[in-house]
């Protein structure tokens, strides 16, 4: 699980190649979308509620996989699977990593969108 | 398929999907395929978004807030309604129980993330050709059933038209019975009955070739030339001429019309029966005899007029014989196992019959009982007629309309007729028709016509072509009779007959005076009146009784070649 890439150079080019100009938006568009995601999570953490926490978890898992970002989307996947099975106690490290995870994503974005 | 309904321009597909990078990169992803992505945030902006814009495919994600995919699903299923709009689901869920959800709540297929633009191509290719095929065969489905319903309304204003053309003429005189299914036009039977203005009656049934409108077509001239040239006097050998002419110019080949004619005189209990092509026809008599009536012609509308023959049977009847003529449905009929119900068992039917007035009860029976079903009823045309006049009150034909308008009431008119012409043309018609034109003398056209008849038939017969009148009274010398007056119209020179007819008017009514002369020997008449009650020359006598019961005065004249009647009429 945790040696995964950061990110998925091949599904990257063929992002930029599909989204042509809007490459860009796109990246902004995650790197935004992600911090709300993050703070849903943290949200639904503090108020004990698993049903939320694993569908925020299930939608942040979606996107990080599709814009290249396996390593958090599996992070992603294994909250969304603790979130499910009730086990809020676990949910805390795992958020933890998949801030953690999440800032070198955005590090690695933004050195590839203003290199 | 697709061609018989094209449809232009790119496809309309709704993208349901919270998250916004999903939503960009699928909607990217669309358009570069060529189709317009319409973008929606959850569920319930998707059901709006469907009712505005009406999209051919729609992706929903499954997990998505306020309203979820599974009840987007459902509620776009529904307003769809018999139109197929495609519904994928955006998953990364691979839990078998989630996914069969998604399918029961009316999704179609998932698609994976993360997203591969190829299986997103093909899966949206597929699915529309699903789409256009689905909406071909329901386009196709309702042309097929509005034609249907096109096809039914045309028939059923067909069959109004056909009614008021054919209409029941007298098939409800009580000496008739018959059964013929309402939309028997339709299979192609068709049958007619009449009354002369001599009192008789003419019946025609007939089966044309083929069903539907294409049989019923053929159906309308006949019905018009049997009506209209009934209700003028014309005989039965006239009005089938007509008949077959009309069908040989009109019908295309290999369609034509098997058909029975049938003249039933009840004055001198006589039947002329003409078949074409229909089954036997049977004459049953009181003591359980009977006569078959084969049919000896080629149907109607297969010969041309110079080889067309109108020989009819003529056939001596009793008071209260009965005659059976059917369609080929009384054969074909058939039962649950496909058998026929056949000659042999119509045969048997017969012959268990002790009434001739119960044959039509005994055969429709036997034909009920044996089928028992009501489709094998519906191709069969059948009737009964018991020889016995029947009510006068009944005597006008319906159909016959009367003219109200103010006609001639004060004329003469002479025409005389000679030679070959006299063999080959029935001059009753005409002379009726003339008379018709007085207003309100066609409601006594019966008479009029009884007494141009009696004179004509009397001046031919017997002034000029000297027939006995004695040879009727056998059967063997009823045939003889007809055969002789074949012969000798043939050969008939050197005569004529010459009507006289006049008419004034009187304040409620009028007069009509009849002058018929023959170029005849003429006969002993005082001898014939004084014996007319003589039973040994009824039809001789029986003539001369009806001239006297219906005219006001009954002169003979000369050697008796000329007869003078004076008819007065009135309105009440």
């Amino acid at each position: 699980m945790t040696d995964r890439l950061h990110l998925d150079e091949e599904a990257l080019a063929e992002l930029k190649e599909v989204m042509e100009d809007e490459f860009g938006i796109l990246i902004e568009t995650y790197l935004s979308d992600s911090a709300d995601r993050i703070s849903a999570l943290q949200q639904a953490l503090d108020a004990g509620n698993d049903e939320s926490f694993a569908k925020s978890a299930h939608s942040f898992k979606g996107s990080s996989v599709n814009i290249g970002a396996p390593q958090l989307g599996a992070l992603c996947l294994e909250a969304e699977l603790a979130g499910r099975a009730g086990r809020l106690d676990e949910a805390g490290v795992m958020l933890e990593r998949i801030v953690l995870e999440f800032q070198t994503v955005r590090a690695l974005f933004q050195q590839l969108l203003n290199p | 398929m697709e061609d018989a309904f094209p449809e232009p321009g790119p496809l309309r597909i709704l993208i349901a999907e919270d998250s916004d990078t999903d939503r960009l990169i699928l909607s990217k992803l669309i358009e570069r395929q060529g189709h317009q992505p319409i973008g929606a945030a959850d569920g319930d902006e998707a059901v709006a978004l469907f009712c505005k814009h009406n999209p051919h495919i729609v992706l929903l994600d499954l997990v998505m807030p306020r309203m979820d995919g599974m009840e987007a699903a459902r509620q776009i299923k529904m307003l769809a309604g018999e139109s197929l709009v495609p519904v994928i689901f955006l998953t990364s869920m691979s839990d078998p129980d989630t996914l069969a959800q998604c399918l029961e709540s009316g999704g179609d297929d998932f698609l994976s993330k993360p997203y591969n633009r190829v299986i997103l191509e093909a899966k949206i290719n597929a699915f529309n050709r699903m789409r256009l095929m689905h909406r071909t065969l329901s386009q196709q489905r309702d042309l097929i059933r509005s034609r249907n319903r096109m096809l039914l309304q045309e028939q059923e204003v067909a069959k109004r038209v056909f009614d008021n053309v054919a209409h029941t003429g007298c098939l409800n005189a009580d000496n008739l019975r018959y059964h013929a299914s309402p939309l028997s036009i339709f299979n192609g039977d068709v049958l007619f009955a009449c009354r002369r203005p001599s009192g008789g009656m003419h019946i025609f049934v007939g089966d044309f070739t083929g069903h539907g409108l294409p049989a019923a077509i053929g159906a309308m001239p006949v019905a018009e030339i049997f009506y209209g040239m009934t209700s003028k006097g014309f005989s039965c050998e006239d009005v089938l001429r007509e008949i077959n002419q009309k069908l040989k110019r009109i019908l295309p080949t290999g369609m034509f019309c098997c058909a029975a004619f049938i003249q039933a005189d009840f004055h001198t209990s006589q039947l002329r029966v003409w078949n074409g092509g229909l089954p036997d026809g049977y004459l049953i008599r009181g003591d359980g005899s009977r006569d078959i009536l084969p049919s000896r012609h080629l149907p109607l509308g297969v010969l041309s007029p110079e080889r067309f023959s109108v020989d009819a049977d003529v056939i001596p009847t009793e008071p209260g014989n009965v005659l059976l003529v059917a369609t080929d449905g009384i054969l074909e009929a058939e039962n649950a196992h496909g058998e026929m119900f056949g000659e042999e068992r119509l045969l048997a039917t017969l012959d268990s019959v002790q009434e001739p007035a119960a044959v039509f009860d005994a055969v429709m029976g036997a034909i009920r009982q044996f089928s028992w079903d009501q489709g094998a009823q519906d191709d069969l045309t059948v009737f009964a007629l018991e020889m016995n006049e029947s009510d006068k009150a009944a005597e006008m034909s319906a159909g016959l309309t009367l003219s109200a308008a103010a006609g001639a009431t004060q004329w003469v008119c002479d025409y005389e007729l000679s030679d070959q012409t006299l063999g080959q043309f029935n001059p009753l018609p005409l002379l009726l028709h003339i008379c018709m034109e007085v207003p309100g003398l066609r409601l006594r056209s019966g008479e009029v016509y009884t007494l141009l008849s009696e004179l004509y038939t009397n001046a031919l017969e017997h002034g000029i072509l000297k027939l006995p009148s004695e040879w009727k009274d056998s059967p063997e010398g009823f045939g003889r009779y007809y055969a002789e007056r074949e012969r000798r119209l043939a050969r008939i020179q050197g005569h004529s007959i010459r009507f006289t007819l006049r008419h004034s008017p009187t304040h409620d009514g009028g007069r009509l005076f009849i002058e018929c002369r023959d170029s005849g020997e003429g006969f002993d008449y005082q001898s014939v009146l004084q014996h007319h009650h003589d039973r040994q020359c009824r039809y001789a006598g029986r003539g001369l009784i009806l001239l006297q019961q219906l005219s006001h005065s009954l002169a003979f004249h000369g050697a008796g070649n000329r007869v003078e009647v004076v008819y007065d009429w009135n309105l009440t």
